[in-house]
């Protein structure tokens, strides 16, 4: 599935993913030549708990128009309990962000295992599609009036 | 007032504390500023009354690190704050002695100005509920309850923590849900809450006194002034300082918290800042149950610990709002 | 500023079909600190590699980025090309562009453009690198293995062959396990207990063996190399160093009402009881549920019988502490309760499991091995077998899996009953029949051709008693019949499910289990033997369904695993760990609450630095516990933890490059 390589608009996505389960999956859907849009980069994270809430901000401060993380499903964690701290960090952080107003559809947190290549790619495509309709995303960069 | 002075004076007599942070009167007539007491010099120029709204478990961290024995006193909503604080590690509870205080709110003459009171020379207590205010142009009255602080308008808190207790005379507690607001702008639609946030937040004028009166917020080194953190930004060249500031205040201080509402009480700019904070509060106790920061030194907070069976992120964008 | 040098793989045309990898390698001059840029056909080749070397060299480079494969493929190849030409191997990066490139875009621009900034990122996090060594730690030359069953007892065998002090610990009170309980093993028909035995007198006997049975572990600390364990030696009430083992109490005890564990519960015990003839150790060991003196105060009859005097009432639960630098996980298994199958009829006496079939064809079982009904003590006419019981359902009462091992022992149950008895009827069940092995479909057609034993392909629906009969009630998938057979004895081929106890150790190992609690391989196919938690290995059926050769076969690799660490003085760790700044940690302790090894502790020091001089409470990390998940980073508010190789600069690097 291509989704938007022929739009306008190409959004900027950043997913973190862990080391020992999403980007394993990551490297499986390339291995399984699943296809999904060249907007997404993927950053390697050693486990889903080392995400900062700050990185999900700074990549939106700098132009990010979508932040996807990715971990071992929960129960899964390599480092055994690093995900559960990941999940309540992240609906903390999804949970300010719109309060603030912030698209909610804007981050996504989905669980993938090194097996699921196809769910990778699948989340992906679905990920971008979303973000792409949503369009550019300005808010966070223009939270404070200029002066 | 008399209480409390008896009691230091006897703390001092006894030999069980060398000195005691209260308050003392400041630059005008309803300014108060906290400040260190000693045996030697006594407890000239203390005062204790309505204005005293600071939280004074802050100063604990670098007075309880000198040596001797220091007696604090704390309102009900500080002895959370102190609570949170020697949970850290971060006060020395051996030189201190916890004086808790009584406290029935304090009034904000802020918001005596914003009645429209013009020129204000003193503000006194009277016996009830009315604050008999002296201006440049004469004097009035106003309720205090009109002109609390925000964080005592809702207040409930009791004292958690005092090695020693003045008894308060009981008072009529608020009524005010003190989630009302955060559910008012929670029922807002996206683009009004980025609207309610934009005009705020675009006050900021960066002083950092949210970050400077909070008691949690109260690292060596703050990241904002770490030039290794990555994120901080002396000359405005970097705006994802000055944009995200506030998120990530309130991200560090989440679950830790007390909601002693420091951070609203001092911004110059009248900024909600505890709106933050409290979100956060609430979000927490609705996802991962009750938990008020501050109520005990033990248990850990709701982002050190978790369940095998926490919500999902995507729980945000199923509930309320629109 | 860092001599960055870039070489860009083609990965044959794996990459360079779809991206331009001239266009890439020219693109990384622009970035920061790129002195040198070049593309090659097979970056991972011996050519390759010596021209990485060489640049190094030439260039005098501080770094270097590979774009190839993912780094879960070469990283550690090109770590090591780095060192080989005298760079520290933390200064590699990898930009993934072939999983996460070239293989998933078609368009070469598109790719190409993706490939430049997935460099660029690389290039960014690398001029934020530092060289990184790792920390080392002694590794205690001692292994525990939990559970003694075949699996425990080969591990622990094969361990103390190679010179290696081994402990056992087994929660029962004899070693042995489920095979104890076999009669006979397939496809070999050797007797279970016969080449089972030997191999638990030779462990006990081991000086490098120590065995705690009726023994359960009660806590672990610590990390490959250097765990410490909490052991809890179970009160037998019977002195292990007096008891001869000669068995004149459990003739005396007066309490004979017991349910007999090792005969499935066919018969009874007394309190005080040997589990078995063979038994080791060949201790006696009390029941305190059963034993009267400790539910009363009253009888004593065992003291006073015991000529050696090793009757000891007042024995209480004893806690010993050893160090170890491996652990086994060797829990086993039992079959599924069948509570939830009661159309099955296990509810009648006469519908048996398989291994309670096991107890009654065994000549020491409770029968003297002869097959009768437990209802009256009559021989049966006809046994039916019912395969998959419990196995390969979709229901939540089912196992999804199969079990594996109950094909095989129900034709060598239908066998074995044939040849006793010719004249018996033996129908079986199945809804396959699976005998992938070293002759084992050449058993199974034994069982049909020689034996004349009725396979039937289809399910039971239903097991009833009617006039003292078993009713069972299946349909014939073959002829499309409805079938009713009145049998005398039904067995049930009941699923098998890890140990209840695997869940507990799992927890205490740190070590990961799939949804049906087997505990989970590092990896599935490379490393069958080993946890995914360091210094954890797996033997036998905790890690999934197995027969004796295979378990036996996991066990001696997982003893060659333990072996291998073991034969190492020093353990080189990861040197991407956690490390908190004494001058900005604020000593809060957030992040020892979210460190799941335990790695963080707090000293008071005094710190130094720029108008800062005193004594200061601050995080520690225990650079030979950290794994480096992380976990903590992000718990610390002042940004005073920071992990190495992940630093929060570097990943922030990455995210501005990226997002630029």
């Amino acid at each position: 599935m291509q989704v938007n390589e022929s739009k306008e608009f190409k959004p900027t996505i950043v997913a973190f993913c862990c080391n020992w389960c999403s980007y394993a999956g990551a490297d499986l859907a390339g291995s399984g030549r699943l296809s999904y849009p060249a907007d997404v980069k993927i950053i390697r994270v050693p486990c889903s708990c080392r995400v900062n809430p700050l990185f999900i901000l700074r990549a939106f401060e700098k132009g990010a128009d979508g932040v996807i993380m990715c971990g071992c499903h929960p129960g899964d964690c390599h480092y055994s309990t690093g995900n559960y701290y990941a999940r309540r960090r992240m609906t903390m952080l999804f949970s300010m962000l719109d309060y603030m107003g912030i698209e909610r559809e804007r981050t996504r947190v989905e669980w993938v295992s090194a097996a699921e290549g196809a769910k990778f790619a699948a989340t992906m495509n679905d990920f971008i599609e979303t973000v792409t309709k949503l369009g550019e995303n300005r808010k966070l960069r223009d939270l404070r009036c200029k002066k | 007032m008399q209480k409390i002075v008896d009691k230091i004076n006897e703390l001092f007599a006894n030999d069980t504390v060398d000195r005691v942070l209260g308050w003392k009167t400041g630059e005008f007539s309803y300014d108060r500023t906290p400040a260190v007491f000693t045996k030697d010099t006594g407890l000239d120029g203390f005062v204790y009354d309505d204005f005293c709204g600071s939280n004074l478990s802050k100063y604990l961290i670098s007075e309880s690190a000198k040596g001797g024995k220091m007696a604090v006193l704390l309102k009900p909503c500080d002895t959370y704050s102190y609570n949170q604080l020697v949970k850290e590690h971060r006060i020395k509870t051996e030189n201190v002695y916890v004086v808790a205080i009584p406290c029935r709110g304090k009034v904000n003459v802020e918001a005596i100005k914003a009645q429209g009171v013009k020129g204000i020379l003193s503000v006194e207590e009277t016996a009830g509920d009315t604050l008999k205010v002296s201006t440049l142009y004469g004097d009035c009255e106003c309720d205090r309850n009109d002109v609390l602080y925000e964080k005592c308008s809702v207040c409930q808190k009791t004292h958690v923590v005092y090695d020693e207790i003045i008894e308060e005379e009981p008072y009529d507690r608020p009524r005010k849900d003190r989630f009302a607001e955060v559910e008012a702008l929670e029922a807002m639609t996206a683009e009004e809450r980025f609207a309610f946030w934009r005009e705020q937040l675009s006050k900021c004028i960066r002083c950092n006194a949210c970050r400077n009166a909070c008691p949690v917020c109260n690292c060596h080194k703050c990241i904002f002034d770490n030039a290794n953190s990555g994120v901080a930004a002396k000359a405005n060249t970097d705006e994802f300082e000055e944009n995200m500031f506030h998120i990530i205040r309130a991200f560090h201080v989440a679950g830790r918290c007390t909601d002693c509402g420091e951070c609203s009480r001092v911004c110059p700019q009248n900024i909600p800042l505890h709106l933050l904070n409290r979100k956060y509060i609430k979000e927490m106790n609705e996802l991962y149950g009750e938990y008020q920061a501050g109520a005990d030194a033990e248990t850990k907070g709701p982002l050190t610990n978790f369940t095998k069976d926490d919500v999902e992120p995507s729980i945000v964008y199923q509930k309320g709002g629109k | 500023m860092q001599k960055i040098g870039v070489f860009v793989c083609w990965c044959g045309s794996n990459i360079a079909a779809t991206v331009d990898v001239k266009a890439v390698a020219e693109s990384a001059y622009s970035c920061p600190g790129v002195v040198y840029a070049t593309d090659y056909q097979y970056m991972c080749s011996e050519s390759g590699q010596t021209m990485i070397k060489q640049a190094i060299k030439e260039y005098g480079l501080t770094g270097i980025v590979i774009a190839s494969c993912s780094p879960r493929m070469h990283e550690t190849t090109f770590r090591k090309t780095a060192q080989a030409a005298g760079l520290n191997p933390y200064m590699v990066e990898i930009a993934n562009i072939r999983e996460q490139c070239s293989w998933i875009h078609k368009d070469m621009e598109v790719a190409t453009e993706k490939a430049k900034v997935l460099l660029r990122a690389a290039v960014a996090k690398l001029n934020l690198n530092k060289p990184l060594t790792a920390g080392t730690s002694p590794v205690t030359k001692r292994a525990l293995v939990i559970g003694g069953g075949i699996a425990g007892i080969q591990t622990a065998l094969d361990i103390a062959d190679a010179g290696y002090k081994v402990d056992i610990v087994e929660k029962k009170p004899t070693i042995g396990g489920k095979m104890a309980q076999l009669d006979k093993t397939f496809p070999t028909l050797d007797c279970s207990a016969c080449i089972l035995t030997p191999k638990m007198v030779d462990v006990a006997a081991n000086e490098n063996v120590k065995i705690y049975s009726y023994s359960e572990v009660e806590s672990v600390s610590g990390f490959v190399g250097n765990f410490t364990v909490k052991i809890r030696k179970k009160a037998r009430y019977v002195k292990e160093d007096l008891c001869t083992g000669c068995g004149a109490c459990t003739e005396k005890c007066p309490s004979k009402k017991a349910r007999n564990e090792f005969n499935m519960g066919l018969d009874t015990r007394p309190a005080i009881y040997i589990p078995f003839a063979q038994a080791v150790p060949k201790l006696a060991v009390i029941d305190p549920n059963a034993c009267i003196k400790l539910k009363t105060g009253k009888c004593g009859l065992c003291e006073r019988v015991c000529e050696a005097k090793a009757i000891d009432y007042t024995q209480k639960d004893e806690i010993i502490e050893e160090q170890y630098g491996a652990i086994v996980a060797a829990t086993g298994f039992n079959p599924i309760k069948l509570d939830k199958f009661g159309e099955l009829g296990y509810q009648y006496p006469d519908v048996v499991t398989s291994l309670e079939y096991e107890r009654l064809m065994n000549a020491a079982g409770p029968t003297k091995g002869h097959v009768v009904r437990p209802s009256d003590g009559k021989k049966p006419k006809r046994i039916v077998f019912i395969q998959c019981v419990g196995s390969r359902g979709q229901s939540c009462r089912d196992k999804s899996y199969c079990s594996k091992i109950c094909c095989m022992y129900t034709a060598k149950h239908a066998i074995l009953t044939k040849d006793h008895y010719p004249e018996m009827d033996v129908k079986v069940f199945y809804i396959d029949v699976r005998t992938p092995g070293k002759n084992f479909d050449e058993f199974y057609r034994r069982a049909v051709e020689e034996y004349g034993v009725e396979y039937i392909k289809g399910q039971v629906g239903k097991v009833y008693e009617e006039n003292g009969k078993m009713m069972v009630q299946g349909s014939d998938l073959l002829s499309n019949e409805q079938l009713t057979i009145p049998a005398d004895l039904v067995v049930l081929a009941t699923a098998i499910e890890p140990d209840e106890s695997a869940r507990s150790v799992a927890t205490m190992l740190t070590a990961s289990m799939d949804t049906n609690d087997f505990f989970t391989e590092a990896h599935a196919k490379l490393r069958p033997v080993e946890s995914p938690t360091a210094g954890i290995f797996l033997s036998g059926t905790c890690q999934g369904p197995k027969d004796v050769p295979e378990t036996v076969s996991q066990a001696s690799a997982a003893a060659a695993k333990v072996i291998g660490l073991l034969a190492k003085d020093y353990l080189t760790g990861n040197p991407c760990v956690a490390g908190a700044d004494p001058m900005i940690c604020n000593g809060c302790s957030q992040c020892a609450n979210v460190c799941p090894y335990g790695a963080i502790s707090y000293v008071e020091e005094e710190v130094r630095g720029p108008g800062v001089r005193e004594v200061r409470r601050f995080a520690r990390v225990n650079e030979a516990v950290c794994q480096g998940c992380g976990a903590c980073t992000v718990t610390c508010p002042s940004g005073a933890m920071d992990l190495k190789g992940f630093t929060n600069r570097q990943i922030m690097a990455e995210v501005d490059a990226i997002c630029k």
